[in-house]
């Protein structure tokens, strides 16, 4: 196979940093996040060679982009995995410019699933009414009630069944994202909550508390990945690809372990590519819709064994000065999470690789190798799970 | 029959035999012929061996709770005035998991290998649907 490690780079980001926009589009942010993105690696429309989206919510997302902002990519991919369909893009665009095909991609996302009063999490299959549900699998699901919140907290449950995890345990993970969204002017939520107050709060699926559960909020996002020889020539230091790896996992006919996530295959090949060890990690961006997610998803790219991850998160771990600090932007439990969130996972890691925050408590000391998970999907019945590692010249 | 306000299946071919079944009161799963393994939910294709040689077998209608989940919030019509309900994976004896409610059960009596068994309630003419109940 041929090399992709540093094939690519991350040379642009911008995060809109809206979290309510009721008067804005969809695609008024993306088009915005998109000048902006390319304002900071230096380079305009006509270097964009490449346009990867997803949407939950726009029609045709690629296409109807590409209208919107006048645009002729040449190679477009609107992979919609849910929310981590954004570390799948990344994935994309290394090959295609590894390829030759391109030298310069977007990738963007938006949501107004806030504004909307979308209820991502509890809404079930219908608020208003119901549509006619395919054949399968709805047909054999959403008959019993099914909430993305349930379909993790039934996760949640086996784990503490299995393994004694608790509901204290699970609240470290808010306690330290809230933490850091403290440092985040951006975020949502910026009042400091403790164990106690998360596993007080009431419970949305049991056992998950209101507090277990992430953010609805707007906003949006772009990330412009350069060939190499383009990213030399960026205003920004390259944030390098060094590894990627994509992954499904289902309920596999009714067989399969659902414990085991998509990340546990994912992993080796990122790993791999990229020729670094766990080790070598200095910060990591874990989608966290729940915090079981966080629990989860570290214990399958095998940051510690399966069973151990309650134990893994507490005592401040996963906080700035820990061993591995998570999330710094504080996370979709506690700043922005759009429906989907796979996107800022890239943008935070890409500013801690950067050492935007010198100087400042936000930053990781030393930062010089980060992961990014994105999870979509549910856990409990399918979903997605893409690893990237990046790291700095 | 009392209004049914929560959402219904879809029939198709390959999963008609199911939804006829329950209709009668059996809870039948597929065996293929070829690699022998059973699957759910039904398709028309073995997911394992990719053979179309798939029988309906009658299951046991018994198994356990895998996971399961107390629901307070969903806001869809049928449940948001049906909480709290209990949303459950239960893995039945042959060896496959589907989602179910289980009910006849106190939701702080619900735990994880409890033994159930199925019970049907009659959503319309067409459609019973499976739950399960405390064996």
């Amino acid at each position: 196979m041929v090399d992709l490690k540093r094939g690519a780079a991350i040379v642009g980001i911008n995060e809109h940093i809206t979290r309510y926009s009721p008067d804005k589009s969809e695609l008024q942010i993306q088009g915005e996040s998109v000048i902006k993105a390319l304002e900071d690696a230096g380079l305009t429309k006509n270097d964009v060679e490449g346009l990867f989206t997803a949407s939950s919510s726009i029609r045709n997302s690629g296409l109807n982009l590409a209208d919107y902002l006048d645009m002729y990519p040449k190679y477009v991919d609107n992979t919609t995995v849910g929310g981590g369909s954004f570390e799948f893009h990344l994935s994309h665009a290394l090959t295609a410019i590894a390829a030759g095909r391109i030298n310069c991609a977007v990738i963007t996302y938006s949501s107004l699933a806030r504004s909307g009063g979308v209820s991502v999490g509890t809404g079930g299959v219908a608020r208003f009414g119901h549509p006619r549900l395919d054949p399968s699998p709805d047909s054999f699901e959403e008959l019993y009630g099914l909430t993305t919140v349930g379909l993790y907290a039934m996760i949640a449950q086996r784990h503490m069944h299995l393994y004694g995890t608790t509901s204290e345990q699970l609240a470290e993970v808010a306690v330290a994202i809230r933490k850091h969204a403290c440092m985040n002017p951006e975020a949502l939520f910026r009042t400091p909550i403790t164990v106690e107050d998360v596993v007080n709060a009431r419970v949305i699926s049991s056992p998950l508390h209101l507090l277990d559960c992430c953010v609805i909020t707007d906003g949006g996002g772009a990330v412009v990945v350069a060939s190499p020889e383009l990213a030399r020539n960026c205003k920004q230091s390259p944030v390098w690809v060094l590894g990627v790896g994509e992954a499904l996992a289902h309920q596999g006919a009714g067989k399969r372990n659902l414990m085991e996530i998509a990340a546990k295959q994912s992993t080796n090949p990122a790993f791999a590519m990229a020729g670094v060890t766990h080790k070598d990690i200095d910060m990591a961006m874990i989608y966290d819709s729940f915090t079981i997610t966080v629990i989860e998803t570290l214990e399958d790219l095998g940051f510690c064994k399966k069973g151990e991850g309650g134990e893994f998160v507490s005592g401040g771990r996963l906080e700035i000065g820990g061993d591995l600090p998570i999330n710094t932007d504080g996370g979709g439990l506690s700043s922005n999470h759009p429906g989907m969130r796979g996107i800022f996972l890239l943008l935070e890691a890409t500013r801690q690789l950067r050492h935007q925050f010198e100087g400042t408590p936000r930053q990781v000391a030393n930062c010089n190798i980060a992961l990014c998970h994105g999870t979509g999907g549910a856990l409990g019945s399918r979903h997605s799970g893409g690893t990237v590692i990046l790291g700095r010249d | 029959m009392p209004e049914w306000n929560k959402p219904l299946p879809s029939v198709v071919g390959e999963t008609k035999p199911y939804w006829d079944s329950c209709r009668r009161g059996d809870l039948v799963i597929q065996k293929c012929d070829d690699c022998n393994e059973y699957q759910f939910y039904p398709r028309g294709i073995c997911s394992n061996c990719w053979s179309n040689n798939i029988q309906w077998v009658k299951s046991t209608g018994r198994g356990t709770i895998w996971a399961y989940t107390v629901t307070y919030q969903n806001r869809t019509l049928g449940f948001a005035q049906d909480v709290p309900y209990i949303l459950a994976l239960v893995e039945l004896d042959e060896g496959v998991k589907m989602f179910t409610n289980i009910v006849e059960c106190e939701t702080s009596n619900v735990q994880i290998g409890m033994p159930v068994e199925v019970t049907f309630v009659q959503a319309s003419n067409q459609i019973s649907v499976p739950y399960f109940r405390p064996a």
